[in-house]
């Protein structure tokens, strides 16, 4: 991999959560039009992972750079030019599928998107239904299509396809492809198969800390959650 | 931009969210028109407590309403879209104090001379009752985005809201009330409406600070 068109890379992540290590020593590099997919069973810090590269959470040990730069330097910047589609779909029951476009795209702080990015999803008969009469698979496209309203290069992707159907996984499948065309980089956490050819793989359970690591040298536990006896 | 369609897409949403946002104006009437009920019609005794019974009942009113302020958009992941934009969220919380104030203090205002007529407050502390809770309420709503900020994700948000902010609302009542009570009993209204202004301009400064600082880690 040439270091020029190194993008984004992390570099010996450790993760702690509720007073457990996640996950520890994890690097990797991804540069322009690559894409990262992980993998690993449920509780092994799939999701972890994404809100540190998301700049929610601060990694124990290690950093993550953006085009050189460590992302907790500014991460308010840096939080403002990615995209990041989390568990949660953020849809308001009260608002029509366009108005959360145009609200999602505001807030990046560009103009009103234009209304065929509705077609990629096949949400463009719905653009005047409000949120609460949308179904999961239908809520799930919506908030996919968050990431054309505004662009940016980084897409990070928690379980995109948790209820959606073959056909939107295909339309997803496609939006990736062409994001990555033009430059873009994919991190992805996925239980189910989504084709992206030439992906970087990270199986989580590798970074999975050894038994001792748990604790610290004397062996006792670091953290020390008593919740006691009720 | 951002700042104006957050207001925008805050008053809407709570336009459109129904009763909800006027739960608070409700509270407001009828607790209020429960104390002549309590304390009896006699009018010399009403028109003795009606500052601080209207200033309590406002107090109250505009706490019920603080948890709805970023509990929503927290549970529903907005919060985290919200965070992803370019918009310092300093900013983020000004907008949305702005708005959660407008749909629910707003309304509050307009109400109250009614209520001040049917607590038989003297008419020459109108005024200055209008403008105690023109200055006053949106210190509620600026102190209280800290509290709400502070408690996303707690179960049972609300009475924990209620604990850190009713301390700090103590001063905001004192000068509120006594300014209505310098203007019945002609000792002057000014200085405590100017301490209000003060503790405005105060908590704009420093409120969205804190509640910015609180929006960080809620979403860790």
């Amino acid at each position: 991999m040439k270091k020029t068109g190194m993008d984004i890379s992390a570099h010996h992540l450790e993760c702690f959560r509720g007073g457990r290590l996640i996950f520890q020593n994890l690097t990797f590099e991804l540069s322009k039009g690559g894409a990262l997919t992980l993998v690993g069973p449920n509780g092994s810090g799939k999701s972890s992972l994404l809100r540190i590269l998301a700049g929610f959470l601060k990694p124990k040990s290690g950093h993550v750079q953006y085009n050189k730069e460590n992302i907790f330097d500014n991460v308010d910047t840096y939080r403002s030019k990615i995209h990041y589609v989390g568990h949660l779909d953020a849809i308001k029951p009260n608002l029509t599928v366009s108005e959360h476009l145009n609200f999602w795209a505001a807030s990046k702080g560009y103009e009103k998107p234009n209304q065929d990015i509705l077609e990629l999803l096949d949400l463009k008969t719905l653009s005047e239904i409000p949120g609460k009469f949308l179904s999961a698979g239908q809520k799930r496209r919506l908030s996919l299509t968050r990431l054309l309203t505004a662009p940016a290069q980084l897409w990070i992707l928690d379980e995109p396809s948790v209820s959606l159907d073959e056909k939107s996984i295909n339309s997803l499948e496609n939006m990736l492809a062409t994001h990555r065309a033009d430059g873009g980089i994919v991190v992805i956490a996925t239980h189910t198969r989504i084709s992206l050819p030439n992906s970087q793989n990270i199986s989580m359970s590798n970074f999975k800390p050894l038994k001792s690591a748990f604790e610290n040298p004397q062996g006792t536990p670091m953290v020390d959650l008593d919740y006691g006896s009720w | 931009m951002a700042f104006l369609t957050l207001i925008k897409r805050d008053l809407r949403l709570a336009i459109r969210g129904g009763i909800g946002s006027l739960m608070a104006v409700v509270f407001f009437i009828v607790s209020a028109t429960l104390f002549p009920l309590g304390v009896g019609p006699e009018s010399a005794l009403l028109e003795r407590i009606a500052p601080g019974v209207l200033w309590v009942c406002a107090l109250l009113a505009s706490m019920l309403s603080l948890n709805h302020l970023f509990q929503d958009d927290y549970d529903d992941g907005s919060l985290e879209v919200i965070i992803l934009g370019p918009l310092p969220l300093e900013l983020v919380t000004i907008a949305k104090v702005l708005a959660h104030w407008i749909s629910t203090s707003l309304p509050l205002i307009v109400i109250t001379p009614v209520l001040a007529i049917l607590l038989n407050l003297d008419m020459s502390g109108f005024p200055t009752l209008m403008y105690s809770l023109l200055l006053g309420t949106p210190i509620l709503s600026l102190i209280g985005s800290i509290g709400a900020s502070l408690t996303l994700g707690t179960r049972r948000g609300g009475i924990l809201v209620s604990l850190l902010v009713l301390p700090i609302y103590v001063p905001v009542l004192i000068f509120a009330t006594g300014a209505i009570e310098g203007a019945i009993f002609g000792f002057g209204e000014s200085a405590n409406l100017l301490i209000l202004a003060a503790a405005l301009v105060a908590s704009l400064v420093l409120a969205p600070w804190a509640s910015a600082a609180a929006l960080r880690m809620a979403v860790e």
